[in-house]
């Protein structure tokens, strides 16, 4: 793991500044190894972060990051992607980022089907503002703007990528992180727009207020509370309430956007060359 | 990666107190019990010889605090 | 001769500025459809593709202005087309590229507001959005076309200033210019002068993406080219890290400024007619510059001393033109399709050595030659 680190961090700008506990520094850990898995070179892969805490996580690694605006991190990615698609892309959000405020660009990139692998880092709650409610707060859960518990609905990201035109999901837990990273192989090696969602915990302004303790306590109900694709298959609706399923959610194949561009452009190549004769 | 398990010692579980913040996920997570908190709130080895190198706390220290060291021969 | 009048092409104002950007190397387009800019996104859906270059329509104005941005960042020259409201959605991205210092052009064809208003009608009531419309202290360059082949070479300025002083720059066109024809002839692509972002000069052990040279630009390293490094909005170091030491901060608005208004001799334009004896001086600009120039000469003729001065670069605001010619000049009549937002800024340079006044229209009307005339005889 060290060595990753040395390779794959600014090391000079760590400690990181999130909190005791927080699970973001897990996914960071995560996301670190599964690109030596990838073997893909640092000079040729882009990391696109959106704002909050888990975005910081770009600031940390040695690639050419680009730490973007509340929300718009895949729009920015687009034209990163679109402009050089032989760069590779992760892009890193939180789960307001994504959901929130980049809903629109969310379900959009989702749609197109560029060739990037979009990370959630899904901690249930506004973590860099401290402790407002998310479209991921689950429901009667205490937030600072929801002092007598929350009354919106939540997304199911997973449900929401899928139907919004994602060709590849996944979900895992900061617990069970080995699997994240597998996740996050398969999810860049797929062609297409890949989501992997990463449940984490943000102790500090969502735990505490919940009464679900610290970020070891937090860590552990993830264990608790995982259940695999599989399981999850013979289980009734009511049995999966509160449960986590982890593992491929959903894969499907679609043209994928910056080559389907290339087809434009020859279409136009041939189309202006026979007017020129 | 894993070999000479027979072979490990103290050292090879390093703890960079620097950079530890403390949050005792790694001793909520050690199978073993091999580690614990220390009175500044650090992460401390108290048990070494229990360590069975699962690298559940290297792989979940939030911090990069942890390290199991792989012994070359 | 018979060369250049084949060569002559009836043209609109948007399709101009197309023109413009593909020969100043626009690659990149991303936008959202509205009125009146669409034609701009239109012309590079067909021809971008044509030269290799890359057209995506977003699903909003704020994605469109961070695609570009992204796609600037990966090297390929950008440009983004809007209007109205779109204008207001790009705002949060600007201050972006404007402190991330990332070229590209935002191209606004002001139309009637605010809000929805009427999409159809020219207005100029985004000039103070143009130059304020993002949060925080920052420079801004807008350029303002009046004619179709200005469109052009102002397009292609735009790209130019982009690219050498790593900023974006607004091309603030009018609905009336926007859609305005007129027959133009388009230099060939050999003859436009065509600038590149500087190149780092060391290799990417000693690359500091935000340490400037002396002209106050830091060179650019594209992504993918081998140099790493960090990107944000946020108050960076010389290395791009974020931070929040106020001198590091204080240092980078000042640089940002310093950048753009230490060369306002090369960034600042103006036409000028008629105005070495001026005692009246019309200021206009876009669309109402033209009625302005009739209705400057019609004065001449009636034997009045008016003169014209147009803006062409808006912003920053040519200070110095303006400063000089109120030496002379009683008075001075701001033209414009708002409630007085550039005359604001003729008040603060005249400082009360001469009057100002306005002709102001705000009903999706073009100001007349007319109405310059009545307000250029009021007084004087
Ligand atoms: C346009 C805009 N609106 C609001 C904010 C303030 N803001 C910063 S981070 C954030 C939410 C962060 O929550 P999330 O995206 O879930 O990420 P986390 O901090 O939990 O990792 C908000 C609302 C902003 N930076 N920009
Ligand atoms: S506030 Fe929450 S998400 Fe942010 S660093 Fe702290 S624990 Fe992590
Ligand atoms: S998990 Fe890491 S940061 Fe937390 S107590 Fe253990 S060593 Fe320290
Ligand atoms: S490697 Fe496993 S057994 Fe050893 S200290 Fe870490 S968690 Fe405990």
């Amino acid at each position: 793991m060290q060595e990753h680190l040395e390779t794959y961090l600014r090391m000079e700008r760590l400690p990181h500044i999130w909190c005791p506990g927080c699970g973001n520094g897990i996914v960071l850990g995560s996301l670190v190894k599964a690109i030596h898995e990838l073997g893909y070179d640092q000079d040729k892969t882009v990391i696109v972060s959106g704002i909050g805490c888990s975005s910081r996580a770009a600031g940390y690694m040695d690639f050419n990051t680009l730490h973007t605006t509340h929300g718009r991190a895949l729009a920015f990615a687009t034209g990163v992607k679109l402009a050089k698609p032989e760069l590779k892309v992760f892009v890193l959000m939180g789960d307001g980022d994504a959901t929130a405020i980049g809903g629109n660009h969310f379900i959009h990139a989702a749609r197109r089907n560029m060739d990037m692998t979009a990370i959630i880092f899904n901690n249930n709650i506004y973590g860099m503002t401290g402790g407002q409610y998310s479209p991921l707060t689950p429901e009667d859960r205490r937030a600072t703007t929801a002092p007598y518990g929350t009354i919106e609905r939540n997304f199911d990201l997973a449900e929401l990528a899928k139907a919004a035109g994602a060709t590849y999901v996944a979900r895992s837990t900061t617990y069970h992180n080995s699997l994240l990273t597998r996740l996050m192989v398969a999810a860049a090696r797929h062609k297409g727009f890949s989501v992997v969602e990463a449940i984490t915990a943000c102790p500090v302004a969502y735990g505490r207020r919940n009464k679900l303790g610290d970020g070891a306590d937090m860590l552990l109900a993830q264990k608790e509370n995982a259940v695999t694709v599989k399981q999850a298959e013979s289980m009734g609706k009511d049995e999966l309430a509160g449960k986590i399923v982890i593992g491929e959610l959903y894969q499907a194949e679609a043209p994928e956007y910056t080559e389907l561009y290339q087809q434009i452009i020859q279409r136009a190549q041939a189309r202006a060359s026979k007017g020129c004769n | 990666m894993n070999k000479a398990l027979s072979s490990l010692g103290p050292s090879d579980i390093s703890i960079k107190s620097k950079w530890c913040k403390g949050c005792r996920i790694c001793v909520a997570i050690c199978p073993k019990k091999v580690l614990a908190m220390d009175a500044q709130h650090k992460a401390t080895v108290v048990n070494p010889e229990a360590c069975n190198r699962c690298r559940m706390c290297e792989t979940h220290c939030p911090d990069f605090a942890i390290e199991i060291g792989v012994k070359e021969t | 001769m018979s060369q250049l009048v084949n060569m002559a092409r009836l043209m609109q104002g948007n399709e101009a500025v197309a023109e413009g950007a593909l020969a100043a190397g626009i690659r990149f387009f991303a936008g959202y459809p509205i009125t009146p800019s669409t034609e701009v996104a239109e012309i590079l859906a067909e021809r971008l593709p044509e030269v290799g270059g890359k057209f995506i329509q977003m699903e909003d104005e704020i994605a469109s202005m961070a695609a570009i941005i992204g796609a600037s960042l990966a090297g390929v020259k950008s440009l983004t087309a809007t209007s109205g409201p779109g204008f207001s959605l790009k705002q949060e991205n600007l201050g972006y590229a404007t402190m991330a210092e990332v070229p590209c052009v935002v191209v606004n064809v002001q139309r009637s507001g605010p809000s929805t208003g009427i999409p159809t009608a020219p207005a100029q009531g985004d000039v103070m959005q143009a130059r304020w419309g993002t949060h925080g202290d920052h420079p801004a360059i807008a350029l303002c076309p009046a004619s179709v082949a200005e469109c052009f070479d102002l397009t292609v300025r735009a790209v130019n200033f982009a690219e050498k002083y790593r900023t974006p720059v607004i091309l603030l066109m009018d609905e009336v210019i926007g859609h305005m024809r007129e027959r133009v002839v388009l230099p060939p692509a050999d003859q436009v002068m065509v600038v590149d972002r500087k190149k780092p000069a060391v290799g990417p052990d000693r690359y500091y993406a935000y340490r400037p040279d002396e002209d106050g630009v830091p060179p650019m390293a594209n992504f993918g080219e081998g140099y790493r490094y960090h990107v944000t909005g946020l108050v960076h170091d010389e290395a791009g890290n974020p931070s929040t030491n106020p001198k590091i901060a204080e240092q980078l608005i000042y640089r940002l400024h310093n950048k753009i208004d230490s060369r306002l001799d090369e960034i600042v334009a103006v036409e000028e007619m008629e105005t070495a004896d001026a005692e009246v001086v019309v200021v206009a600009y876009g669309g109402v510059a033209r009625s302005a120039r009739r209705a400057v000469k019609e004065a001449r003729q009636a034997g009045l001393p008016v003169g014209l001065i147009r803006p062409i670069t808006i912003w920053p605001f040519p200070e110095q033109a303006i400063h000089q010619l109120a030496d002379r000049a009683k008075r001075f009549v701001v033209a414009e399709m708002n409630l007085g937002q550039l005359r604001g800024e003729v008040e603060r340079v005249v400082k009360g050595r001469a009057m100002v006044t306005g002709v102001n229209r705000v009903d999706g009307e073009l100001v007349t030659p007319a109405e310059i005339l009545a307000a250029i005889k009021e007084v004087g």
